[in-house]
């Protein structure tokens, strides 16, 4: 392969920034109907170099090629002009317009003045169609689902006549039916000759989907294979430069917690109701859910997306109103009405959305970690300064948090040392029962690595946990008992013994209606 | 963590101050505008006419205070305009012995019911609207925009109610002394309103209602799931943007000797612009008295200025009006840098 051949090419690419060197002599080529995957931990240039493909960075030196010829790419317009399209994390869609509108918002067909809305709805059809997306053309994006408002994105980069098209973490926000469909719109840019990006921290769905996979490092290149020719293991050691092994280490000192049974249980939840969504105010949520937290026990709660597993913890923190059921505490019934409450019973909740609902993004790491300790901190309604600096000193050195000083506003952390600020936030309170929605979403694996270690060492200090997860892998690496959840159902409970891909794949799909294909459960 | 804010975290690495740049912005243009007016009109500087500055955006700065706690939740109050004059009647009424509605206007010889008295209704007036209007915003959800849209219209006929369509006027000394008085060299509405400051600054940077007030506004739903009572928060800083109505609702019908209905008319614009140009968020979490007080000093600076050189009134509100925008442009162009 070189330079002449390949769709797009890039040749010892180097970007810096004030005080950092994002990419250093960086190579990557693409071809006409091949699906790449870029793979590295947070911060090894991914996005650096995905925004230089898309124009909205210039870079300091090297070369780039596409289709043989030299290339600059001078803007974001420009670089969709000569067809390379990306799909950011955080979709860019109008959600009061419909989708034929969002298609081709700017190049309407009709005439100076008027839209002609037959052939909007022509030409977005024969899209839809081209790709198999099943989507009204007039439907409002607001009433879409997450998956088919990256539909949506796709098709708008399609009426473009995109050749290259980045897809950054586009799985993320995805059940796992809905990352099949998507991978089978892949599979159809693939054959129409596009040539695909795809940026994703799910080893699984890369080895999955992709012919090759280019592997970053500290903003150097880490290594380039065939998927064919290499594990998950493997990637994992050319992101990281470590094994597997070093990641998942639970060790089983909760044997002897498991085998006390429903008599140690910190926290019983029985019969929990919650009715409505917003959009369906009389949507059954949860239906009747019972189930036991042991002391010193991690407890998995597994399920697809829909499932209810965020909606059943915020409820059992307060944060949502429930319909029915009842919560005890310590074998004492209590009524948590609100945060307050909760917190007040030594209940803390990691959220799932850290930078919306964990964390105010523009104050600094010291009020963010202080913020629900504050009434310990305060003598007569005034905040003890060199008390709280104390404080907060100690629990960032002993929680390894990287930031420049405790004033640096939260918004400039990276994703692993924002969790730990908000893990941090509720550690201070010294609480019974942690819940923990999803605690490594979006943050690289060394600091994933981290939090597992975190979490270990609370478990043996006897605090009880609850963690959500959709890497089914992860739960079962992490919890001595898995919690099975579908349609706001409780479906199975498996120990660590049983735990399993598959036991769990099976318990979480009883009562879903659609068939999940076997590519799915072997991840 | 992405490369670029990498570079933005070692970027802001030496620089402590970040948290202050945005109200700096203000007091740069604040020096600048003060040195320029200095070389070209020497009065300026004379301490009678810095002090006549001060006691003319006393008023102004009193309920621009209670502006910026509100605007730092990310709300906004109308009504301070209205909610003023119908305090201030209620204060005159009050000293003045006013019994009934209508006959307040007419009651100027009877007995009153003291100076402490008068002030204590105002600023119960005062509260009580502000307990109401919070009450809408935090317990009915109703947009404080528009709740206190409503407050704006009617607080204002209330004080048409309540004062017949009459001023009420002429006061003994006593009660003109807390708007037209002086202690020394310094007008009491200037300390008044400078103490007022330092307690809203303390109140903001060092407590724990402060911290809770910057949390609400940068993300209430975070400060919920940590244990905050957003609403009652919400409902705080509405009673304090009253409590400082009420107030100077008293302190004008002092300094002008005379309580109207027609007090305080357009008085929330000016203020949200002081309390904006000095670098606080419209949409919450970000901002500070230091800078709502320089903000407010610009303004009533620009128009000393502009009088004393003799310029036009209505060239002076253009200016305001484009100097409004140039400290918020500014703002931004500190922020984006950081």
């Amino acid at each position: 392969m070189d330079k002449h051949s390949a769709l797009l090419w890039m040749e010892n690419v180097s970007k810096a920034f004030p005080g950092v060197q994002a990419l250093e002599n960086v190579n990557l080529y693409v071809n006409s109907g091949e699906v790449l995957g870029l793979i590295g931990q947070n911060g090894a240039g991914k996005s650096t170099l995905m925004k230089i493909l898309s124009g909205v960075y210039t870079i300091d030196s090297g070369d780039l090629y596409f289709g043989g010829q030299p290339l600059h790419i001078h803007n974001p317009h420009h670089a969709q002009e000569i067809g390379i399209s990306i799909i950011y994390q955080e979709l860019n869609l109008m959600p009061n317009l419909s989708v034929m509108e969002n298609i081709f918002v700017g190049r309407e067909p009709g005439s100076t003045l008027f839209v002609s809305r037959r052939r909007l709805e022509q030409q977005t059809r024969a899209i839809l169609d081209r790709m198999h997306m099943q989507l009204r053309p007039t439907a409002l994006v607001r009433s879409l689902s997450v998956a088919e408002q990256q539909m949506v994105e796709i098709a708008k980069a399609i009426s473009r006549d995109v050749r290259v098209l980045i897809m950054d973490e586009p799985t993320s926000a995805l059940s796992e039916t809905e990352v099949e469909t998507l991978f089978e719109i892949i599979g159809e840019l693939k054959r129409s000759g596009v040539a695909v990006i795809f940026i994703s921290h799910r080893l699984e769905e890369v080895l999955h989907i992709c012919d090759r996979v280019t592997v970053l490092r500290d903003g150097k290149n880490a290594g380039d294979a065939l998927v064919k020719d290499v594990t998950r293991d493997d990637l994992i050691r050319m992101m990281v430069g470590r094994s597997l092994e070093q990641f998942f280490h639970r060790n089983a000192h909760l044997d002897a917690v498991a085998a006390g049974g429903a008599a140690d249980a910190i926290l019983e939840v029985q019969e929990l109701v919650r009715i409505g969504t917003p959009v369906n105010p009389a949507a059954v949520v949860l239906d009747h859910v019972s189930f036991n937290l042991r002391r010193g026990e991690i407890l998995g709660l597994a399920g697809l997306v829909g499932a209810g597993r965020t909606e059943l913890v915020r409820t059992i923190f307060g944060a949502d109103r429930r319909a029915g059921g009842r919560i005890l505490v310590e074998g004492r019934p209590v009524d948590i009405r609100s945060p307050v409450d909760a917190i007040r019973l030594g209940i803390g909740l990691v959220p799932e959305d850290r930078k919306a609902q964990g964390l105010i993004l523009g104050l600094a790491v010291r009020i963010n970690m202080t913020l629900a300790h504050l009434d310990q901190l305060s003598r007569a309604d005034f905040v003890q300064l060199g008390v709280e600096r104390r404080l907060v000193e100690e629990y960032i050195q002993r929680f390894e948090i990287r930031t420049p000083s405790m004033e640096q506003r939260v918004v400039n952390l990276s994703g692993g040392n924002q969790q730990k600020v908000v893990i941090a936030k509720w550690l201070m309170l010294n609480p019974k029962i942690l819940i923990m929605d999803e605690p490594t979403r979006g943050i690289d694996v060394g600091a994933k690595s981290e939090i597992y270690e975190l979490m270990h060492r609370l478990a043996t200090q006897g605090i009880s946990i609850i963690m959500i997860s959709s890497e089914f892998p992860e739960l079962i690496a992490m919890c001595d008992r898995i919690v099975c959840l579908a349609e706001g159902r409780v479906t199975g409970e498996v120990t660590r013994a049983e735990a399993s891909l598959e036991t769990l794949m099976h318990y979480c799909t009883l009562r879903q209606q659609v068939v999940i294909t076997e590519g799915t459960v072997s991840l | 963590m992405t490369t670029q804010s990498t570079a933005r975290a070692a970027a802001t690495r030496k620089v402590n101050w970040s948290d202050y740049a945005s109200q700096f912005g203000a007091l740069g243009v604040l020096i600048v505008i003060c040195v320029v007016f200095a070389i070209i009109e020497p009065a300026f500087v004379s301490p009678i006419n810095l002090f006549n500055v001060l006691r003319q955006v006393s008023i102004y700065g009193l309920l621009a205070l209670g502006m910026t706690f509100v605007i730092l939740t990310g709300g906004i109050d109308l009504s301070i305009g209205s909610l003023l004059a119908l305090a201030g009647l209620v204060a005159a009424a009050t000293y003045k012995g006013g019994t009934g509605l209508l006959s307040a206007g007419t009651a100027g010889q009877a007995q009153g019911f003291g100076l402490w008295a008068a002030i204590g209704a105002a600023i119960a007036v005062g509260v009580i609207g502000g307990l109401l209007q919070g009450l809408g915003v935090s317990r009915l959800k109703v947009p404080p925009f528009i709740v206190t849209l409503g407050g704006l219209t009617a607080f204002r006929g209330a004080a048409l109610l309540f004062s017949g369509g009459q001023p009420i006027s002429t006061f003994t000394d006593e009660y003109k002394f807390w708007g037209q008085g002086m202690i020394g060299p310094v007008p009491v509405p200037v300390i008044i309103f400078l103490s007022f400051a330092v307690v809203a600054f303390i109140v903001l940077r060092y407590t724990r209602f402060g911290r809770r007030v910057y949390a609400v506004g940068g993300n209430p739903e975070a400060a919920r799931l940590s244990g905050l009572n957003v609403k009652n928060i919400t409902l705080s800083v509405y009673v304090i943007t009253g409590f400082f109505a009420g107030l100077s609702g008293f302190l004008l019908s002092s300094r002008l000797n005379s309580a109207e209905q027609v007090a305080g008319v357009g008085y929330e614009l000016t203020v949200i612009a002081g309390v904006v140009i000095g670098g606080t968020s419209l949409f919450g979490g970000e901002g500070g008295i230091f800078g709502t007080v320089v903000g407010i000093l610009l303004i009533g600076v620009l128009s000393n200025g502009l009088t004393l050189m003799n310029v036009s009134p209505y060239y002076q509100q253009i200016l305001v009006g484009l100097i409004i925008v140039f400290a918020v442009y500014l703002d931004q162009l500190i922020k984006r840098r950081r």
